[in-house]
C-alpha cells in the first residue's frame, strides 16, 4: 500500500522561510512545522477524523506555489466564477490559496473597512491585533492539517470591520485553483476582526481549473466583539477532483450575533470545521448546513460549540440529500464548561438517503459540566415520506415531480437562512434544477 | 362510469376485500356504509391505487379503461379523485404551488395548455369562496398547522379545483362540527352535477342529509352485503348494524 508523502513539505518549508529571514511569520511557521511533523495526516484512529479517510489525499505531491498564470486567463476564469450580487459587493480573490490583491476589488472606503494581506497588517498599526488573534484556532484544532496551514503563512488576508459600521455590501471571497498542469495544494488564510457594534456579511466560493488534483486546506479565524453581527456563507460547488479541509474558527469575544449556512453541492472530500466560540455570556449563534451529493462526494460537517461563558444560545440544523455514493458526516461537538450556566443549545440532523449506496454518518456529542443548562440533539436518517408521495400523486403530480417537490420542500427551511437575496436565488435555483426529474429517470 | 367487479384485495397477505361489485353510473352519488374493519377504507385505497393493497382478483372498469392498470396519478389525470380521511401535513409545500400543478397536470393529461397566472387566480378565488376556506390557509405550506375542519374544507376545494368525474369522500364529515360539516356538504353538492358522480363512505346519516345520495351500501366484511335508497341508511341509523349481520346469519343458516 502507498503511503502518504509528506516529505517534499520539508523543502518546501526551508524555501518559504529562507525567502524571507525576517518575517514576521517565521517563529510561528517554525513552530506550527513541528507540530505537523509531529502530528502527520491524521488517520481513521483518531477520533475527530473517523467517518473522513483523508490520508489517500495525501498520497501524491502537490505544488504549493502559484503558478504564473496568464492574467488574462485568470481573469476570464474568476468572472466565470463570479456569484449572483458581486457587482454589489466587495470582492477579494485568492488565487492557489495565495491573496491577490490585483484581481480584488473594493466597493467601501477605509473608514469603514480596513482589508489588507495579512503580511502587511502583521507589520502595520494593525500588528498587535494579528499577534494576538492569529492561530488561536490551533488551541481546538491539534490536528497536522490546520498545523500544516500555519507552516505556510504567506499572503493571506487581514479585515478589520470597524466599530459602528454596518457593512451593506457584502465580502465576497472566491477561491480560484489552478489546477491544469498539477496537483494543486491551496493554503488560504484569514483574519477577520469585527469590531464593537459592526455587521458584515462574508461569502465564501471555490472553483478550481483542470483535471489535476486540488486540496484546498483552508483556515479563517473570525472574532467577533460586543454588539456584532456576523454571517458567513460557504458555497462548495467544485468539481470532483478538488477537495477541501476548511476551519471556520469563529471567537465572539463579546456579546455578539453569528449566523452561519454552509451549502455543499459537489466535489471530492470536504470536511467543513464550524468552531463557535462563546467567550462571553450572552453569545448567539446559528448554524445550517445543506449538502445535496450524488456520485463519490463526501462531505463531513463538523461543528463545535464550546460554552464558556453563561447564557449562550446555540441552534444548529444540518440537512442532507445523499444520492449514488455519495457519504454526508455530521459531527456536532457541544461543550458546556462548569460557568457556563443556563446554556441553550440545540442541535438536529435531517438526512434522505435516495440511493441503496449512500452514507450517512452522524454522531452528536454533548460534555455538559453545568447542571442548569437545556441541550438537545437529534438526526434522522430516511427515505421519503410514502404517506406524502402517495397524496400527491392521487392530485396528479407524477411519482419524479412529487418526490422531486418533497425534497425542495426538506430543503427549503435551510436555503431559506441565506439572508442575501441575489445568493439565495442562485442557490435555489441548482438546488431546484438538481431535483428536478430528468430524463430517462431521476438522477441529481 | 365505474364498474367493479368481483374485486379480491389484501395488505400484508390479509384479504379485506372478498369479492366486492359496485356499478356506478355518471350523476350517481353512492354512500356506502358499514362496521369498522369492514374494508370501507381499503375500498377507498384500491381505488386510489395506494401500492401496499395488493388486488388478486377482479376488474375495475373506470370510464372504459381498466383501472387497475393505472398509476395513482394517471387515475387521477383521468379524473378520479380521493378526499383523504387523514389529509397529509407536507411542510415547505405550498398550498397554492402544489393545486397549480395538480391543476396544469390534469390539464396537460387532456391535452389543453397550462392555466396562466391570471386564469389559476380566478379559478381559485371562485372555489374558495364555495368552500368558504380561508384564503390565507393556500399560502400556507400544504396542511402544515391545520386544524381538522381546515383539512377537510381543503381537500374538498382541491376536488373543486381539479372537478373529478369520481370522487371518493372518505369519512369527510369524521371531526366535522356542524357547521363545518354543513360548508363540506354545500360545497360538494354545488359540485355536482349529471356527469360526475360521487362515493360517500360514511359512518353517519348526518352528511347523507345533505348529500341525499341516490344508492346506500352496506359493506360487511369485505362484501357488500345489502344495498337500497336513501331510507336504507335511515333504518342502518335507527337499529344499527346487527340486524343486517342477523338476516344474514339467518340467510346462511337457511
Amino acid at each position: 500500500m502507498e503511503t502518504v508523502i509528506t516529505s517534499y513539505l520539508d523543502k518546501k518549508f526551508d524555501e518559504l522561510q529562507k525567502k524571507d529571514n525576517d518575517n514576521k511569520f517565521a517563529a510561528l511557521r517554525a513552530k506550527e512545522f513541528g507540530r505537523f511533523q509531529k502530528a502527520g495526516i491524521p488517520g481513521y484512529k483518531n477520533e475527530e477524523w473517523k467517518y473522513t479517510f483523508i490520508n489517500n489525499l495525501f498520497k501524491k505531491e502537490y505544488k504549493l506555489d502559484t503558478i504564473d498564470a496568464d492574467r488574462a486567463a485568470l481573469q476570464k476564469e474568476l468572472t466565470a466564477m463570479k456569484l449572483p450580487g458581486s457587482e454589489n459587493a466587495n470582492e477579494l480573490v485568492f488565487v492557489d490559496g495565495h491573496y491577490a490583491p490585483e484581481l480584488s476589488s473594493l466597493l467601501l472606503d477605509n473608514g469603514q473597512l480596513n482589508i489588507s494581506s495579512l503580511s502587511a497588517a502583521a507589520n502595520n498599526e494593525y500588528k498587535t491585533l494579528v499577534e494576538e488573534n492569529l492561530n488561536q484556532s490551533s488551541k481546538y484544532i491539534t490536528d497536522g492539517l490546520l498545523a500544516l496551514n500555519s507552516s505556510f503563512i504567506e499572503e493571506g488576508i487581514f479585515i478589520l470591520v470597524k466599530k459602528n459600521q454596518v457593512i451593506d455590501k457584502p465580502i465576497y471571497i472566491y477561491h480560484l485553483n489552478n489546477a491544469v498542469e498539477n496537483n494543486l495544494l491551496a493554503q488560504p488564510r484569514s483574519l477577520i476582526i469585527v469590531e464593537e457594534s459592526a455587521k458584515v456579511q462574508i461569502v465564501e466560493h471555490y472553483h478550481t481549473i483542470g483535471q489535476m488534483d486540488s486540496l484546498a486546506n483552508e483556515v479563517m479565524e473570525i472574532v467577533v466583539k460586543e454588539n456584532a453581527i456576523v454571517e458567513y456563507y460557504k458555497i462548495q460547488q467544485d468539481s470532483p477532483n478538488a477537495s477541501q479541509v476548511g476551519t471556520t474558527h469563529i471567537r465572539q469575544v463579546g456579546k455578539s450575533f453569528v449566523h452561519t449556512v454552509t451549502i455543499s453541492l459537489n466535489g471530492g472530500i470536504i470536511r467543513n470545521n464550524i468552531n463557535i466560540i462563546m467567550e462571553e455570556a450572552g453569545n448567539e449563534a446559528h448554524m445550517y448546513g445543506l449538502y445535496l451529493i450524488k456520485e463519490n462526494t463526501h462531505v463531513d460537517n463538523h461543528t463545535l460549540v464550546d460554552n464558556t461563558k453563561p447564557n449562550c444560545f446555540s441552534n444548529e440544523f444540518y440537512k442532507g440529500i445523499i444520492d449514488g455514493h455519495a457519504t454526508g458526516v455530521f459531527s456536532g461537538k457541544i461543550y458546556v464548561r462548569p460557568d457556563a450556566q443556563k446554556t441553550n443549545a440545540y442541535q438536529s440532523n435531517k438526512n434522505i438517503l435516495l440511493s441503496d449506496t449512500a452514507t450517512v454518518n452522524t454522531k452528536p456529542q454533548l460534555e455538559i459540566y453545568a447542571d442548569d443548562v437545556k441541550c438537545s440533539h437529534g438526526c434522522t436518517v430516511g427515505q421519503l415520506d410514502p404517506e406524502a408521495l402517495f397524496y400527491l400523486r392521487t392530485r396528479g403530480i407524477g411519482l419524479q415531480d412529487a418526490q422531486a417537490m418533497l425534497l425542495q420542500a426538506f430543503s427549503s427551511d435551510i436555503l431559506e437562512q441565506i439572508k442575501i437575496e441575489p445568493l439565495r436565488k442562485y442557490v435555489d435555483t441548482i438546488v431546484t434544477g438538481r431535483l428536478l426529474p430528468q430524463e430517462p429517470a431521476m438522477a441529481l | 362510469m365505474l364498474k367493479i367487479k368481483d374485486i379480491h384485495a389484501s395488505i400484508d397477505g390479509k384479504e379485506i376485500l372478498k369479492g366486492l361489485n359496485l356499478d356506478i353510473q355518471p350523476g350517481e352519488v353512492h354512500a356506502i356504509m358499514g362496521p369498522n374493519g369492514g374494508g370501507k377504507s381499503t375500498l377507498a385505497s384500491v381505488l386510489a391505487g395506494r401500492e401496499n393493497y395488493e388486488v388478486t382478483a377482479g376488474t375495475i372498469d373506470f370510464d372504459g379503461k381498466d383501472m387497475l392498470d393505472l398509476s395513482p396519478e394517471e387515475r387521477a389525470r383521468e379524473g378520479l379523485f380521493l378526499a383523504f380521511q387523514y389529509p397529509v401535513e407536507i411542510p415547505g409545500v405550498s398550498t397554492t404551488n402544489f393545486i397549480k400543478t395538480a391543476v396544469n397536470e390534469k390539464r396537460k393529461h387532456l391535452g389543453q395548455p397550462p392555466l396562466d397566472a391570471v386564469a389559476f387566480l380566478k379559478t381559485m378565488k371562485e372555489k374558495t369562496a364555495l368552500v368558504e376556506i380561508d384564503k390565507s390557509l393556500l399560502s400556507r405550506s400544504l396542511n402544515e398547522g391545520f386544524s381538522g375542519g381546515e383539512k377537510k374544507r381543503n381537500e374538498i376545494f382541491q376536488m373543486a379545483m381539479l372537478e373529478p368525474k369520481l370522487a371518493i369522500l372518505d369519512e369527510t364529515d369524521s371531526g366535522l362540527d356542524i357547521d363545518a360539516l354543513r360548508i363540506v356538504a354545500n360545497g360538494v353538492n354545488q359540485l355536482r352535477n349529471e356527469h360526475n358522480s360521487i362515493i360517500v363512505i360514511t359512518h353517519y346519516q348526518r352528511l347523507l342529509d345533505y348529500l341525499q345520495p341516490d344508492f346506500v351500501h352496506v359493506l360487511v366484511e369485505g362484501k357488500i352485503v345489502k344495498s337500497g335508497t336513501k331510507e336504507l341508511a335511515l333504518e342502518l341509523e335507527e337499529k344499527g348494524y346487527d340486524f343486517i349481520k342477523e338476516s344474514l346469519n339467518a340467510t346462511a343458516a337457511v
